[in-house]
Order: structure tokens, then sequence, then C-alpha cells
């Protein structure tokens, strides 16, 4: 079957229901490729039924003589080329012109080898369906940190941000089905709102090849994709179940497909996930249950020359956040970070109780495209995505079940692609983009919006061209540019306006002189032009040796929180200040890649050098009383910065059934102004993974697995004083030292039982954190409250039919 | 087959234009399309005023921070010393003045006396606070106290209020537990 396909076969069938009086008919044929418009020589053509033979000359021509009159079908090989299925009636045409598929991975990824790559220069690392399933009960960041130099920012363990060599949020770009998702990421706290379990692939770009999803990549992207159907008619699906005794809960994802020979298709998706409060190894985190529903319907129509498909996907989550995080002022925060354990230590409960998150994700797309005889593909898409979010907190009175943040952003893009595929080594990919946002802080929750109103055009285009040198060499090029216009409302404090800040004086055209009480309404409006740039190098060498170079310039505009955000974040006791006066963040990226593929034995290195000017940071900047008593006041900034490290990954087979992975990634990052340390950068770690599988005895699997987080000794020296009233003294406040370094161990078994044709039965059984371990991670807000998570045992059991 | 599909990709576009006019229209279930409808803070708390009495000698301590979380330095005032060896009876009230009329909080706070708790604290020797009355459970709640003086002497007072503590509790704040609502410390002088 599979080399079926990957074969280039035309099929051509007579049907002979007509009578055998004329049979002297010559059907004269060319084959030709689809993109230049070459013929093709030395295709073979068969009629099938006929079992003649012929092939195709100098000039891609070839005959059949003695037919008679009826339909016929026939089939043609050529190497690395496409099926195809073409019906002739040969009373009404004895010629044709037939235009062959080179590029066949488009059509039908699914036949390609797993390193199939986004871009050819780009220097990017994947995890693939298998991976994603053991995943299934998690977050998208859980799943990505299996990759080396991808880390997470997480609030608790469900709450969860993937980061790229140290970078997160507006920094990285996550592409879901094609869609750039925007769901209020520039919070530390906002988790992407994602079922990985809709995903076939998920790609991590650590270079710079990302410019057709945009110029602000300076983090890198990450690029969800959905399985791609042969066409065929076929109808399968699969469930997947899953328990964990750390939460005593799971999930339940159920998918079915129906593919039909015409080209269409359709997927329906959907996931149930619940959790009651996890356990660290001495004690229950109350609170921190997670419940989360989800769905995905696709629909679309494949074939070579045109197609479409409509997706629809559908998030909502609720997350609880512990408990004892719930603090009102700094003493409360030095009580915590002095306290061994969490304040608030509860039985376990599937309740989720305040302060949590509730979001709920709407996306949707389709797009249609169609290919151009010796030009190329265009493809036209559109979509949308609505994201409201609610945070709940602790509150009195009638407000106790009204968040203190609702938020919703509407987001809908037009994007047109061109893909030219015209000249044999240059392939070029341009496009526009044109895109609406409206953020709406709903009114009614009795706080003033940390994020206000706004309205964000942005229009951009870009050009990336790939040009193949020689047979081992391929460069690319691109270049994008990016128009961005918020428009945003907002009343300012007077002081605030006038004497803190003095933006009376800076912004004069954003007010209009009227004063409200103690506010001052003002419309704040900014249009920012972006350039951003790629440059990428493949070379490959004997012995699968692969050498990756690619630099890019990128550049991001302020997000809603940099510039506006004003008051209190409770979680972290803290007042956060965005600043009217942050500009643009631009990033040069420098990345090198030498890479070894094979199964015996494959290596990945990858050094990179990224240096920031404008870098946009959170950091505190003093102490401000209040009511409630004292707060450190974490004010945006703006520093030059340098992120350098390495990347490291080896897997060696080490006999037949047993194998070997590990990786390695360290990284520094330097505020270069101030010359300290970067704030919130990912621990050195390491990794090794001891594998032993037998194909034969139903592909049994058992893998040991080890992953060491050193302490992060780099961190800038925030910490300070603060007058504790009710023991009548200073305390230190300790927010920026780092928790020691730690090391897990985990193991997994899986077993596959056919059971029928197509369908079998996969058992897996999963410990995570197996010695108990207890631990805190830097990169976890909520490590100055609790442990993080103890031992678990999960079962999963799918069913694919 | 070429109509068909058209046919097929139109419809789709419409049922996909028509879902986002729906989802937006019912996502806006709070009629938000005022550009300044801009909440107001409903359970801040600008003012604490702590008023002891003994017959005709009152002093007030009040703490008020019109803005909030904003930038603005809160005002204490204190409107006279203590006397020595004296019980005052002390009340304290927690206002919003954002709003107009001011909006009493320590209502709010004696409604859900079992989720809060005063604490108070002192370094002046010999002056000594006790809650007088309790919640529903019986547990101390602190919005009427008793405030006896011995000596003259001048020092601070603390007055802390929590959200959710543990109840009962040894009495310290610290060990409460709970989220602080209110902690501001005045000077005070006995005489």
């Amino acid at each position: 079957m599979q080399r079926l396909i990957f074969l280039c076969a035309f099929l051509y069938c007579i049907s002979t229901n007509t009578a055998a009086q004329d049979c002297n008919i010559t059907f004269k044929g060319r084959i030709i490729d689809f993109h230049d418009k070459t013929p093709i020589l030395g295709a073979s053509i068969a009629v099938i039924n006929l079992n003649r033979y012929t092939t195709s000359n100098m000039d891609g021509v070839f005959e059949i003589n003695n037919l008679c009159k009826g339909k016929i079908i026939l089939e043609v090989k050529h190497i690395s080329c496409e099926t195809k299925q073409i019906t002739i009636d040969i009373d009404k045409k004895i010629s044709k012109d037939i235009y062959l598929e080179h590029h066949l991975e488009e059509l039908n990824e699914v036949i390609l080898k797993a390193s199939k790559k986004t871009e050819q220069s780009s220097v990017e690392q994947s995890i693939k369906k298998a991976v994603i399933e053991e995943f299934t009960d998690k977050s998208l960041g859980d799943a990505l940190k299996t990759i080396s130099g991808v880390s997470t920012l997480n609030t608790g363990n469900a709450i969860v941000k993937p980061m790229i060599h140290g970078l997160h949020s507006s920094r990285l770009l996550i592409i879901n089905n094609n869609v750039r998702m925007f769901d209020q990421e520039w919070g530390d706290e906002h988790a992407p709102n994602i079922d990985i379990n809709a995903s076939d692939r998920i790609d991590v770009i650590k270079g710079a090849n990302t410019l057709k999803y945009g110029s602000d990549a300076i983090g890198g992207l990450i690029l969800l994709r959905p399985k791609r159907y042969t066409v065929k008619d076929s109808l399968f699906g699969s469930i997947l179940t899953s328990f964990n005794s750390n939460g005593l809960g799971g999930s339940l994802n159920s998918e079915i497909i129906k593919t039909y020979n015409s080209g269409y298709y359709t997927k329906v998706q959907m996931n149930y996930r619940k959790f009651g409060d996890f356990e660290a190894p001495n004690y229950n985190l109350t609170n921190s249950g997670v419940e989360s529903l989800n769905g995905s319907i696709q629909f679309g129509y494949n074939s070579f020359e045109k197609g479409f498909d409509a997706y629809y996907s559908y998030v909502n989550n609720e997350f609880g956040i512990l408990q004892s995080s719930h603090i009102g002022n700094v003493n409360d925060l030095v009580n915590a970070i002095n306290s061994q354990q969490p304040r608030v230590i509860e039985d376990f409960s599937y309740t989720i109780n305040v302060p949590k998150q509730l979001i709920v994700h709407h996306l949707g797309k389709i797009e249609a495209y169609k290919r151009y005889k010796g030009f190329g593909k265009l493809t036209v898409q559109y979509d949308f995505q609505i994201n409201r979010r609610k945070e709940y907190d602790l509150r009195r009175g009638d407000l106790k079940n009204t968040p203190v943040i609702d938020l919703r952003l509407f987001t809908t893009s037009l994007q047109p692609n061109l893909q030219i595929d015209y000249f044999n080594n240059l392939k070029i990919n341009t496009g526009l983009l044109i895109r609406y946002q409206q953020n709406d802080a709903v009114s009614g929750t009795g706080t003033s919006p940390l994020i206000p109103d706004f309205d964000k055009y942005d229009a951009g285009m870009y050009a990336v061209g790939n040009y193949r040198l020689d047979e081992t060499t391929d460069l690319s090029a691109g270049f994008r540019y990016d128009f961005s216009d918020i428009n945003a409302r907002k009343e300012y404090n007077v002081t605030d306006w006038q004497e803190t800040y003095n933006y009376d004086e800076l912004f004069p055209e954003f007010e209009d002189g009227v004063i409200k009480g103690t506010d001052i309404p003002t419309n704040p409006r900014f249009t920012y032009h972006n350039m951003s740039a790629s440059l990428g190098l493949s070379k490959k060498f004997d012995n699968n040796i692969l050498l990756l170079a690619n630099y890019g310039l990128a550049s991001r505009v302020p997000n809603p929180s940099e510039l506006f955000s004003e008051g209190l974040h409770h979680s972290a006791a803290r007042i956060e200040t965005g600043l009217l006066t942050i500009g643009k963040e631009i990033a040069n990226k420098f990345i090198l890649s030498l890479e070894k593929n094979s199964n015996n034995f494959g290596f990945a290195i990858s050094p990179y050098y990224k240096r920031i000017n404008g870098f946009v940071q959170l950091v505190p900047v003093g102490i401000t009383t209040t009511i409630r008593g004292a707060f450190p006041v974490w004010e945006y900034n703006q520093v030059a910065a340098q992120i350098f490290g390495i990347d490291i990954d080896v897997n060696k087979k080490v006999s037949n059934n047993f194998s070997y992975s590990g990786s390695l990634s360290l990284l520094q990052g330097d505020n270069l102004t101030d010359n300290i340390p970067l704030i919130h950068m990912p621990a050195a770690n390491f990794s090794n993974r001891l594998s032993y599988v037998n194909a034969n005895l139903n592909q049994l699997t058992i893998r040991l697995s080890q992953k060491t987080s050193l302490q992060q000794n780099r961190f800038p020296d925030y910490n300070f004083f603060t007058y504790n009233a009710t023991i009548q003294e200073d305390v230190f406040v300790d927010i920026s030292s780092t928790p020691p370094s730690y090391s897990l161990f985990g193991m997994h078994t899986s077993a596959v039982f056919k059971f029928s044709n197509k369908g079998s039965l996969k058992l897996e059984f999963t410990i995570e954190n197996m010695f108990n371990k207890s631990y805190r991670e830097h990169l976890n807000r909520l490590r100055y409250f609790s442990n993080d998570l103890g031992r678990n045992y999960n079962l999963k059991l799918k069913i694919n039919y | 087959m070429k109509i068909t599909n058209t046919i097929k990709i139109t419809k789709l576009l419409a049922i996909l234009f028509i879902s986002v006019f729906t989802f937006t229209a019912c996502s806006d279930d709070d009629d938000d399309d005022n550009d300044h409808d801009h909440d107001s803070e409903e359970e801040l708390i600008t003012t604490v005023k702590y008023t002891l009495t003994n017959g005709s000698d009152v002093v007030t301590l009040k703490f008020s921070d019109p803005d909030g979380d904003g930038t603005i330095e809160p005002i204490y005032e204190v409107s006279g010393d203590l006397t020595a060896n004296n019980t005052y009876t002390g009340m304290i009230e927690l206002l919003n003045e954002t709003e107009s009329p001011a909006e009493d909080i320590t209502e709010e706070v004696k409604e859900e006396a079992d989720e809060h708790e005063f604490f108070y604290t002192s370094d002046v020797s010999g002056l000594s606070i006790t809650k007088t009355d309790t919640d529903d459970n019986g547990n101390p709640l602190g919005v009427e106290t008793s405030l006896t003086t011995v000596g003259a002497g001048s020092g601070t007072l603390t007055i802390v209020l929590k959200h959710e503590p543990k109840k009962p509790n040894d009495g310290s704040s610290s060990s409460a537990g709970g989220s602080t609502d209110v902690e501001i410390t005045f000077d005070v002088t006995i005489n």
C-alpha cells in the first residue's frame, strides 16, 4: 500500500461494455510536469484491464493503438510521483495532456518519513502522535518539555506556558492548524488554550524560518498540525482513556474519521478531562483541580489541484489555583516563603473553588487552495477566534461569584498565500495578512480592568524564497513587513497621568482635557511599522550529516499588558504597572545546528545566540503602601539583553532491542544594561532515557527516564526588606533566590494487542516522579507556596478501530 | 462537480460567518458597547477609622487612601493622645469613599464574621486590646474592642484584618493565615 503511493502512478481504465465494432483507435497522450510544464521521460503507462504497457518518450509522448470505443483507465508510474486516476472516454477524446506531480508530500504527508520539515533550512524538532498521546491528559507545555531547549513557566501544575530558550508569552508564536493563537497570551499565568489531542504532530521551530506566521517570533514558533488523510474510502477512529493516581482523575478522548475516495474527509474529536486536588509528596495541594471539555470538527476536500479545509475547535478550561497562593500583602508572602507547607491543606476534593480561571476559546477557520499549472499554489484562509477569560478571586459579599478579571478577545484574519514552484531550484512563498482584533473588558466585575478595551488592526506582507544551490545545499531568505495600529480607551488616575508618569506632557494627544472626578478618560493610540528578515542555509554531508545555519531579525510590538496593565496581581502579591513609553523589541537571532539523522546513532548539536534590544521585562522597582499593607511594585522596563546557549540531543541504538537517548540544554541570559542576569531564565538541565523495544512481542516497550534540573545560580537579586507591623521589625523578602537542583525518575511501559485487521488495543503504564521526590521549580510561579507534584501512577488504554 | 464544490464552499463560508456573529453576539451578554463604562473599584477599602471612646474622651485613629492601590501616598490622622490608666471602648469602621455616599464595608465584614477577624498589636508597654464581639461560632471578630492603657509612653498600634483566617487561632495574625485585607500601623502616644 505504502509502496504504491510512493510510486508515481497513473490509472487508466477501459470499461469494455461497448461492442468491439471499431477497435483501431489510437490514443495519444503526453506526460507533463505540473509545475514547469516540461515533458517527463520514461513514465510507464498501463491500460490495466487490457494488460498493455508502454512508456513515454523524450517529449513525454506515448501512444496506445487498437483501442475500442468506450471508457479507459490508465496507470502511469514514474519515480517519486503521485498516483492519479483519470477516466477518458475514447469516443470523444483521443489525445490528452496528463500532468504529473512531483510534490507528493504536499498532498500526503502521512506517508512521509517523520523528518519532513516546515522549511528545508529551519532548525526544528518535532513530537509525534505517540508522544502526544502520552500527554493526552496534560498540557501542550508538558508535551513540549520533552524537546531540548523547551522549558515551561508554570502556575501550579495545570497552567503551563511553553518557553523556548527562556522566552515565552508574546515572544512565541503558537500556530494551531495554521491559525495563530490569540488567547491573552501576554499573561504569565495564561496558558495556551489548546487541546493537544486534536493535533497529529507538533513542531518547535527554534530558528528563524517563521516569517510566514509573523514578525515577532523572538523566542520561536510552535506549530500544531492536524493529520492529513489519504484519499480512500475508510472509516476509522480511536478511544483513549487515561487514569491517574495523583489528582484521582484522567481523560477520555475519542475521535472518528471518515474519508472518501472522492477526496472528501471529515473528523470529529472530543476530549474531557477532570482532576481533583493534586498532591505533593507530603500534602494535598488544595484547590488545584482541573476540568476541561474540548472538541473539534474538521471537514474538507483534498485533491492535488484543489481542496478546502474547514475546522472548528472549542476549548473550555477551568483551572483551580492553589488556595494557599491567595495572599494579601508582602507579609503574607514572607509567611508563605518561610513556611515549609502551604497554609491551607484540606482533604482531597474535586471541587474547584476560588481562586480559579475559567477560559473558553473558539477557533474556526476555512482554507481553500487551488494549484495552477506551471505556476504554483494559491491558498486563502479566513479564521476567527474568541477568547473569554474569567478569573475569580476571594471576594466579599455580593461579589463572591463575580470574576475580578473578565476579558473577551475577538480576533479575525484573512490570509492569502501564494506558493510559486514553477522554477526548478527556487520555491517562493509569499502572502498577505489582514487582521482585526478587539478586546472587551467586560463590565460588571466591580474592579477597574487590568487590560482596557482596545481595537487593533494589523496588515502584513511577506516573501520567503528557498533556493537549491546544488544537490546538497539549500539557501533561504525571507522578508516581512507588518503594520499595526492599536487604539485603546482607558481611564487613568489624574495624579498618575499628570505627575507620576508625566503622560500629560508626553502624550497630550491621548486626552481631551476632560476630568471625571479623580479619573481622566484617555484614548491612547499607537502605530507601528515592523520589518523582519531571515536567512538560512542547509548543507548535507556524507553519513547523513546535516549542517543548518539561521539568522533572523525579529521585532515585536509591545503587548497590551506591557502598555496598559495597572493593578494588583493577587497570587503574586505585587502591583504590576505597564507604561505607555514601552517601545518595540528588536532581536537578532543566530542559530547553528549540526545534525545526524539515523536510528543507529544520531545527534543534534545546536548552539544559539540572541541579542535583543529593548527587551521588555517586568521587575520589582519599589514598595507601595496600601490599606492592605506593603506591596512591591513591579514595572515593565526595557533593557538590552542577550541569551545564548546550546541544546544537545543524542540517540544511540545499543542492540537490537535496546536504545539510548539523552539531551542537554545550557542557557545563559544577561541584562546588559544593568550588567546582571536576566530574570526567569531556565536552569541547565539534562535527561537520559533507556528504552527496550521488542517488535515481535506485541511491540512491548519499557523505558526508564531521568531528568535533572540544576539550581539556577544566575538570577538578578531583587530581594528587599519590608516592615512587618505585627512583629514590629523589618523582615527580609527573598523573592529571588532559587530552589535547589532536583532529579526526577520515571518509567513507561506499553504493549499493543491486535484484535482485527486494523483494530488494536494499546496498554500503557507510566510512573512519574517514581521516588516521590519533594522539589520546587524556580519557573513555577507557585514555588513560594508549595512543593511540586509527587508520584503519579498512570494507566492508559487506547483502542484503534 | 466543480459547481457542487463551489456551492459547498460558499455554504460553508456562510455558516462560518454566521457562527462568528452568533458567537460574538452570545458572548456579548454584558452589553458592553459603551466605551467608557469602566467599573469602579467596588470592594475597595479606602478608609479605616478606629474610634476609642471613654465618656467625653474620644480619640480617633484614621487612615485614608482615596486612590486605593494607586500611587498617591495614604494619610494617617490621629486626633490626639490617649490618657494613661484608662479603658476605652473601641469601634472599627471600614469605608469605601470612592463611592458616594461612602460604602460601609464594616457591614459586609460583620455579615461574614466567620470568614474575618481583626488583630491588634502594640509595642506600647501595658497597652492591651481585647476583642469584645464574636462571630456565630463564638470566635472573636474584633470590630468591637476594649483598649486599656497603663502608664505613659509612645509607640505603634497595628490593625490587621484577615480574610479567611484559621478560626479559632492563637490570637496572632501571622499564624492565623488567610489573606490580609487591612494592615495599617498608627503612631500613638499615651499621657
